[in-house]
Order: structure tokens, then C-alpha cells, then sequence
């Protein structure tokens, strides 16, 4: 989970308490390899098909699944990052920042774009995330790949690739990293524990 | 943090905060379609009590880019002239239903006069000889994004510090981001007592300009010859004039600011303005990033009470 | 009880508008009045040199009767109202109007008459005529002569009327378009300032015209450390100057101005701490005479503006005391000697004020508990105005009654009438 997300929810400046580990490595590897596969079969090939992470805990994702397609496919794919924090509609309900710069170096106009999140919860950042492609030009297609579907959607979004569905309670906190995905809660700062 | 009426209420890490959140506006900037609907159902109300048409239309373009609405109350065309008091116009402004007013008033402290007024955000956009404190974010990171830092530079502020509120906001905001900063001027330009400034003080401009990494010039304005501050502005410029050939006393990467409008001829030369080291555009186009990012700090990124 | 004669404990009785007996244990008449002063002070009434009671012209900021009543409660029984009226007081006519209008009100109303006609610093005013109505005390108050020459011939004149000048010592030009002390906290607040010495120069100025003329010189609201060195110098030297404090220059300094709250300009302007302690130094040794309020109301609208469109001025009538006694390290007999009967003597009236509280003299008394703490709440100052610098500051010593020429005009702290 994205540390902005963490931020953001109560209690502010609370740390992430890993409970037990869901994936590890290798079940990451795998997922990112058969995701990479499925994108490649839907499309029926890479033509035209762009990658974009959502800032933050997107990117990552994205540039491991770039990697992946061009070891399947032998082409490289343009990959891009966005941040959504001025689309979100929670504004003014929790504290929202921009993280890093959005870098979409292309107009995206006829391609088809894989959105790229590590964690898919309420759906609202991905609604975001259409909202702010509009500025980047008109896409043939918008795809969805997320790591972690965890549930609890309040926006009628449902992912085109996901890497696994993880049943959650609303106040539990997914965290995904490049070495596996845990599930934990948010403590106050000073309380936290570690995994392994 | 709710205000932003002076610099030193952001500190060198809110500066730096301001700075690094106008990196996204920028590139929102450079979009084809540069909005964002940060700010969607927020009115923004620009109270401008004195001529100005740089900083009023680069808040409204901050603005709008971020969605929110605009309204504009400048005195021409305003109750002001019917000798409402500004208590009652603020106000009565208030009363709309504004989340933020960008206040600007050629008498210094209306800003916070204002805030004890009203609830909403109050945004100084320059008051008096006092302060102007976007001026002094834009012109640090417009310094940011030729240098990387203003860390350890060797800034030069010439001209009339006594009347000016950018030079009041950019000697601290330079100075509390680590720069070592020498206010240049006759000692009719100087303020009366400079206990508590962080600065150097010269008054001998090509001494100067051999050592600074950025030459900072302010406007002079012609009524400071009636008012027997300074013999003539001809002299002026002689003595502290940005001529062509003072430019080549300037180490080679050094760079020229101004906070604009210009007086081509007086406190800078013709010719010198348009040279590739002179940042005065950039000051401008970056204006626009740095406001978005203040209005958004301030009214979309905390939340509500 | 305190008074110019020393400390006692003694019980007063009053009647007919006199103190009819003073001493211990005195059974009261049937059908007296009896005010309580246990634990408090009874003392001579105070007398304020500088009030702007703003009639005529500014009803809406002061009146006499509104003014009287702030006094009253502050502990006064004498004010001198400032002639920078609208119209000036300048004429005998004008004095006996204001004189009329202070005939019934809650205290003893003078009035000191301007120099110059319409207080514009180009011709006398019929100094003389004024004189006979009883003025003691002629000023511009609000502005100072500037001319020279002008204030040498006012001096002379004055002299042979047996009144005493007192100045608003203020370089216009030096001082000009200055809206508040200039030092470091104008220069950072980006606020034109009026350096010091636009004061010191016509202190300076003044003091050489009574060596001149032999004039008498009264010193409103010195402010500057620069300005009680020089009236200390000349009062050393046998000269016949006198000099009075506004208690805002010995309790706040130019940092309050740092709020943009315009309740804190003021002209002569907050000085720094440096000036504060030779301000309260020279109310110590003698220097200054007497603490005088520049009691100056002003509506809200002329507050509620930018700092350098708002008039200068404050209220002080009801917060005088209590700053002095809060604010100065000085015996409570000192502390009445700067507000009763140095400025009675100044003012010429010390027949009726300031006098010893004894048989058959004039009963304008006061009656203050010095223990008594309290928070200074604008909404409830008596004042018109409410353009006070102090409110919700905790003060020490109140006032709990005051008598007019025998008459309770205030009982347990709040005004009868």
C-alpha cells in the first residue's frame, strides 16, 4: 500500500503492523508473469498498448510488468506514471498532497492504457486516475491491472487483471512490496511490529 | 496551515513543501488541457486594492486551473469609492460564501487585519512596503530550478529595500533556505534600522558583482526622486543601474532576477533583460505553478474542519 | 488614607460638598450615606491633564458626559479637555461652551485653550479672553507649533497672563507621513515610521525658548528616552519646565504594533524598551510630574482601516490608574502624587483638587483598592469608544468610588449616574 494511503487514514501517522504474509516473492513473480501473459492475450499482441502506474505504489508494478512483456513479446512498452491526488474527490476530507510529478511522455490518443495499482479497495483513486487520463488524450481502450483485489468497492469498477483476491475487513491494510504483500493494521507510531 | 500572509509562516521546510508540490503543478501546466479538479466548488475572491496586473491575473489563471471560482473586487469598480469601511467590504464578501480571499493593499498589515475579520483564508498578494510572500516562492524556486538549491548561493538584492515588499519577503525566504544575501543600495534606499536582518549591506554594486551566484534587482520607482531619496535617477542607475557593462563583472553562470514590471534603463539595461541568463520570464511562467500550489495547500489539502 | 501630607487610617465625613471631619472613628449623622473602604485607599480625586472629550465635532467617538463618566470611574474628579475640537477651542466663546457643557456632568470639566488660531500655527489666539474664563493651560495639542519665532511670542505673551504653554513636541516635517516609531520593528513591519528625534528636536527646541523668554513649558506625553534627558538637564538648571507620561509610554512598545491592530497607534507612536525605561525612570526621580492619560476615543470606523489611514490615539481614563499601579515600581504615594496633585498643581486648580484631604477643603475624592485585580473588557469601558490597547489585560488596583464636590458619583466601581 501506497505510504500516501497510509498518511491518509486514521490514525494520521500511525505505522503499518504487518499481521501475516499473504504472498511472498516468488506467488509475486508468477502474478506478474501470467498478468503479463493475459494482458498480452487480450490485446492480442502489444500493439498500441501502453502502461501507466499509479503514483505511488503503482509504478513499481508497472515497470516489472514493462519488463515482463518485453521479455514475452521482445518489444519494449512505453510506460508511463500518473498522479491522481488532484482528481481525487475526497479532497478536503483527508489530507491529499501530489507525491511525485505525473510523466506520461505520449498522447495517449487511440492507444489502449493499462492503469497499474498495487492494491484495488474503494475504486475511488482508479475513478481518479480516468478523470486525469482526459488531460493526456483520448485512449482507444482503459485496462485495468492491480496486484491486490481487496474488496469493499464503493464505485462500480472491477479489474481486467488482478494478481489476487484477498477477502479484507474495511479497516485492515494491504501492503504490497517488490519482496511479497502482507496484511496488517495501522498502529500509532512507536507501536509497530515487525514481520519475520 | 489555513493563512498565508507571510513567508516566515511557512519556514524553510513549508517552502520547501510549496516547492516540491509546484514541480505537479508545472507539469499540469504543460498539459494540453492544464486543469485539475483540485479545487471543483471552492470561490476564490481577489480583493485588490491596488493596481496590479501581473499577480491578480496569475492568481485567477492558479485558479481556474485548479477549478475553482473566481471573483474579483478591485477598487474602480467597487463600493470602496463609496466609503464602505473594508471591514464591511470584507465582510460582506465573506457573506457570499468564499473560501479564499488574495488580498492586496498598498497599505502594509491589511492582510492580517483582514483575517481578524473574516473566517476564510486570507492570502497576502502583497501589502504595502511590507511583504509579498508568493513573490518570494516563485523566486526561489524559479532559483531551485536553475541551481537545484538555494543552499550556500551568494544572492545580491540592489535597489530600493526601504520600499519594497518583495525585497522584505525574499530576504527571508533566501536567507532561511541557507543563502548569504547583500542588500545593495544608497543609504536613502535602506530601511531605517536593519537589526535582526540576516543580510550583508553594500554600497558599491560592482564590488559586488564579481561574488553573487544571483543579482536580484528591484524596481525604482520615479516618485523617489521627488521625495528627495535619491538626486536623480540618472544617477541612480550610474551607481546601481544593471548596465551591459556590469553584467560582464558577473561570474559566468550568475543570474539576473527581477520582480517585474521592469524600468528598462533605470534599474536595469535595456538589453540585459532579454539575455539567456535573465530568469524574468520564468518568474512569470512560474508564478502561475507556484499559486496553484499555495491555493492548494491551503484550501484542498487539509482537511475540513 | 493618602494625600500629599502623608499616610493615615481615618474615616472622612462629607457634607455640603466639603470634608466636614477626618479622623479615627467617626459615628456617622442619621440618614448619611456610608461608603465602605475597608482595605482601600481613600485619596485626593485624580486630575488629568490630557483628555479629548471630542465635543464639539466628534460626538460620535466622545461627549463630554461620556468622557466624564470614563473619568469618574477611572478615579477623577478633574479633567482638562484638549482644544483640538472641531471647531478648535480658540475663542472664549468656544471654551465657555465646552466649560457649560461640563457644568453638570460626573466630573470637574477645564479646558485648555488653543495658541493658535484654528490650531494652524499662524496667529495667537486671544489667549487673554480665554485666561479670564478661568484657562491655565493653552496647547495645539494634536500638533505642535512649528514656528519658532510663533512660539517665542506665544511664551512671552503667555507670561504675563500667568499660564503655562504645553507643547506637542512634534517635527512635522522630520515626522512626516510616520505612522508609528521608526527603528526595527517599522523597518521590518514595512510601516513608514517617525524617527525620535522628531520629538527630541522641539524638546529641544522649546527648552532653548524658556531660557529665552523665562516662559513656562508644560511637555506632553514625552515618549523618548532622549526627550527626559533633556527636561531632566533643564529642570537641573533652574528652568520653569514641567513634563507629563501617557501611560501607554510606559507600558507597551512599537513590537504591539506587529499586529497591524490599530488600537496600538498612537501619536506621539509606542517607542521601544529602551525609551519605556527612561520614561518610567523619569516618572521615579521626578523628571515627569505627572502621568496624563492623552485619553483620545475614536469611533470604530476610524479604527477599523489600514494601520496608516487609522487615527492615532487610545483611551486611557479608565486604565490609567491601575497600568501605574500594576506597571511602576513605586510607592502608592508616588503613584497619586503623578496623578492627583502634580498635574492639580500644573493645571492650576489645586484650590478644588489634589489637596489634602482635610476639614473645610472641597470633597473630590477617591477611593481605590490597590489589591483589587481585574481584566481590562472593552465592551464595558463607559467610553463612547472602545479603542482601548489593553483589553484582556489583568490589571491590579480599581476604583470603587468616587466623590464630586461631595457627591458619589460612583459607588462600588460603577457610575450613578
Amino acid at each position: 500500500m501506497a505510504e500516501r494511503e497510509r498518511a491518509a487514514t486514521p490514525p494520521y501517522g500511525g505505522v503499518f503492523s504487518a499481521r501475516s504474509q499473504v504472498m511472498d516473492a516468488e506467488d509475486l513473480r508468477r502474478a506478474v508473469t501470467r498478468i503479463a501473459h493475459e494482458i498480452v492475450e487480450r490485446n492480442h499482441g502489444l500493439d498500441g498498448v501502453v502502461l501507466i502506474g499509479l503514483q505511488t505504489g503503482g509504478v513499481p508494478l508497472a515497470r516489472r510488468l514493462s519488463e515482463a512483456l518485453s521479455q514475452i513479446e521482445g518489444v519494449a512498452v512505453p510506460t508511463g506514471s500518473i498522479d491522481v491526488a488532484l482528481f481525487r474527490d475526497d479532497i478536503g476530507i483527508r489530507p491529499v498532497i501530489p507525491e511525485a510529478v505525473t510523466d506520461i511522455p505520449f498522447d495517449l490518443t487511440g492507444l489502449t492504457v493499462v492503469l497499474v495499482d498495487d492494491v484495488l479497495f474503494t475504486g475511488r483513486t482508479v475513478r481518479a486516475a480516468l478523470d486525469a487520463l482526459n488531460a493526456y488524450g483520448r485512449p482507444r481502450a482503459v485496462q485495468l491491472a492491480v496486484m491486490v483485489d481487496r474488496g469493499h468497492r464503493e464505485l462500480p469498477i472491477r479489474p481486467d487483471f488482478v494478481g489476487k483476491n484477498l477477502p479484507t475487513r474495511h479497516d485492515e491494510i494491504v501492503d504490497v512490496r517488490d519482496d511479497g504483500v502482507d496484511v496488517g493494521e495501522k498502529r500509532p507510531a512507536g507501536q509497530e511490529t515487525h514481520r519475520r | 496551515m489555513k493563512h498565508l500572509l507571510s513567508i516566515a509562516d511557512l519556514g524553510a521546510d513549508g517552502i520547501e513543501e510549496v516547492m516540491r508540490v509546484s514541480d505537479s503543478f508545472v507539469e499540469v501546466s504543460e498539459r494540453a488541457i492544464p486543469r485539475v479538479p483540485a479545487l471543483r466548488g471552492k470561490t476564490v475572491v481577489s480583493l485588490f486594492y491596488e493596481e496590479s496586473t501581473r499577480t491578480r491575473l496569475s492568481f485567477e489563471m492558479a485558479a481556474k486551473r485548479l477549478s475553482a471560482d473566481t471573483m474579483n473586487f478591485s477598487v474602480s469598480t467597487s463600493s470602496a469609492k463609496k466609503g464602505e469601511s473594508l471591514r464591511d467590504t470584507c465582510q460582506t464578501i465573506e457573506a457570499m460564501g468564499v473560501d479564499a480571499m488574495v488580498v492586496r493593499h498598498s497599505s502594509a498589515g491589511v492582510p492580517w487585519q483582514v483575517r481578524s475579520w473574516v473566517d476564510c483564508t486570507v492570502i497576502n498578494a502583497g501589502d504595502g512596503w511590507h511583504e509579498h510572500p508568493t513573490q518570494a516562492l516563485l523566486d526561489c524556486y524559479t532559483i531551485r530550478g536553475s541551481r537545484g538549491s538555494l543552499d550556500g548561493l551568494r544572492i545580491a538584492v540592489v535597489g530600493d529595500v526601504k520600499h519594497s515588499r518583495v525585497a522584505r519577503s525574499n530576504v527571508l525566504a533566501f536567507t532561511m533556505l541557507g543563502a548569504e544575501v547583500t542588500i545593495v543600495a544608497p543609504p536613502t534606499l535602506l530601511p531605517p534600522s536593519l537589526d535582526g536582518w540576516p543580510v550583508a549591506v553594500s554600497h558599491d554594486l560592482d564590488n559586488v558583482l564579481a561574488k553573487v551566484d544571483v543579482v536580484y534587482l528591484l524596481r525604482m520607482q520615479a516618485e523617489r526622486q521627488s521625495e528627495a531619496l535619491l538626486p536623480s535617477l540618472r544617477e541612480y542607475t550610474a551607481r546601481y543601474g544593471l548596465t551591459r557593462k556590469r553584467v560582464d563583472l558577473l561570474p559566468e553562470d550568475a543570474l539576473i532576477m527581477h520582480p517585474g514590471p521592469i524600468n528598462r534603463g533605470v534599474e536595469i539595461a535595456a538589453d540585459v533583460a532579454d539575455l539567456p541568463r535573465s530568469l524574468i520570464t520564468r518568474q512569470v511562467a512560474n508564478g502561475v505553478a507556484v499559486r496553484m500550489a499555495v491555493l492548494f495547500l491551503l484550501l484542498g489539502s487539509e482537511p475540513r474542519a | 488614607m493618602v494625600d500629599i501630607t502623608g499616610e493615615r487610617m481615618a474615616d472622612v465625613l462629607v457634607a455640603g460638598g466639603l470634608v466636614q471631619a477626618v479622623g479615627q472613628s467617626i459615628d456617622p449623622p442619621a440618614g448619611a450615606t456610608v461608603l465602605d473602604a475597608a482595605g482601600c485607599i481613600v485619596a485626593p480625586g485624580l486630575v488629568d491633564l490630557h483628555t479629548h472629550l471630542r465635543q464639539p465635532g466628534r460626538e460620535e467617538a466622545e461627549t463630554v458626559e461620556t468622557g466624564s463618566r470614563a473619568a469618574a470611574l477611572g478615579g477623577y474628579t478633574a479633567v482638562v479637555a484638549m482644544p483640538n475640537t472641531e471647531p478648535a477651542l480658540d475663542s472664549a466663546a468656544a471654551v465657555r461652551e465646552v466649560l457649560e457643557l461640563g457644568m453638570s456632568v460626573l466630573c470637574d470639566v477645564r479646558v485648555a485653550g488653543a495658541i493658535t488660531v484654528g490650531r494652524l500655527g499662524k496667529d495667537l489666539a486671544p489667549m487673554g479672553e480665554m485666561a479670564d474664563l478661568g484657562v491655565r493651560l493653552f496647547t495645539d495639542d494634536g500638533d505642535g507649533v512649528q514656528d519658532a519665532r510663533l512660539m517665542r511670542r506665544a511664551m512671552e505673551y503667555a507670561s504675563a497672563l500667568g499660564v503655562t504653554l504645553a507643547q506637542h513636541c512634534e517635527d512635522k516635517v522630520l515626522a512626516a507621513g510616520g505612522h508609528m516609531h521608526e527603528g526595527e520593528w517599522s523597518s521590518r513591519l514595512g510601516l513608514p515610521g517617525q524617527p525620535a528625534e522628531a520629538e527630541e528636536l522641539m524638546v529641544a527646541r522649546d527648552i532653548t525658548l524658556a531660557r529665552l523668554t523665562g516662559g513656562r513649558v508644560h511637555f506632553l506625553h514625552l515618549s523618548t528616552a532622549g526627550s527626559v534627558a533633556m527636561v531632566r538637564a533643564a529642570k537641573a538648571e533652574g528652568l520653569a519646565v514641567t513634563a507629563e507620561a501617557a501611560p501607554h509610554h510606559f507600558t507597551l512598545t512599537d513590537a504591539a504594533v506587529a499586529s497591524y491592530e490599530t488600537n496600538f497607534k498612537v501619536n506621539p507612536p509606542l517607542r521601544t524598551d529602551a525609551d519605556v525605561a527612561a520614561v518610567k525612570a523619569g516618572l521615579a526621580d521626578g523628571t515627569i510630574d505627572a502621568i496624563a492619560t492623552d485619553h483620545a476615543p475614536h469611533a470604530a470606523e476610524d479604527k477599523e482601516v489600514p494601520f496608516d489611514q487609522a487615527r492615532p490615539g487610545m483611551l486611557g481614563l479608565e486604565t490609567a490608574l491601575a497600568l501605574a499601579l500594576t506597571e511602576l515600581d513605586l510607592p502608592i504615594a508616588g503613584v497619586l502624587a503623578l496623578l492627583s496633585w502634580n498635574p492639580a498643581r500644573i493645571a492650576g486648580i489645586e484650590s478644588a483638587h489634589g489637596g489634602p484631604v482635610a476639614e473645610g477643603r472641597p470633597a473630590n475624592l477617591c477611593v481605590i483598592d490597590p489589591a483589587a485585580t481585574w481584566v481590562v473588557d472593552a465592551g464595558a469601558l463607559a467610553s463612547r469608544a472602545r479603542n482601548t490597547p489593553y483589553a484582556g489585560r489583568k490589571l491590579t488596583g480599581r476604583v470603587h468610588h468616587t466623590l464630586l464636590r461631595g457627591e458619589p458619583v460612583v459607588i462600588d466601581g460603577a457610575a450613578t449616574r
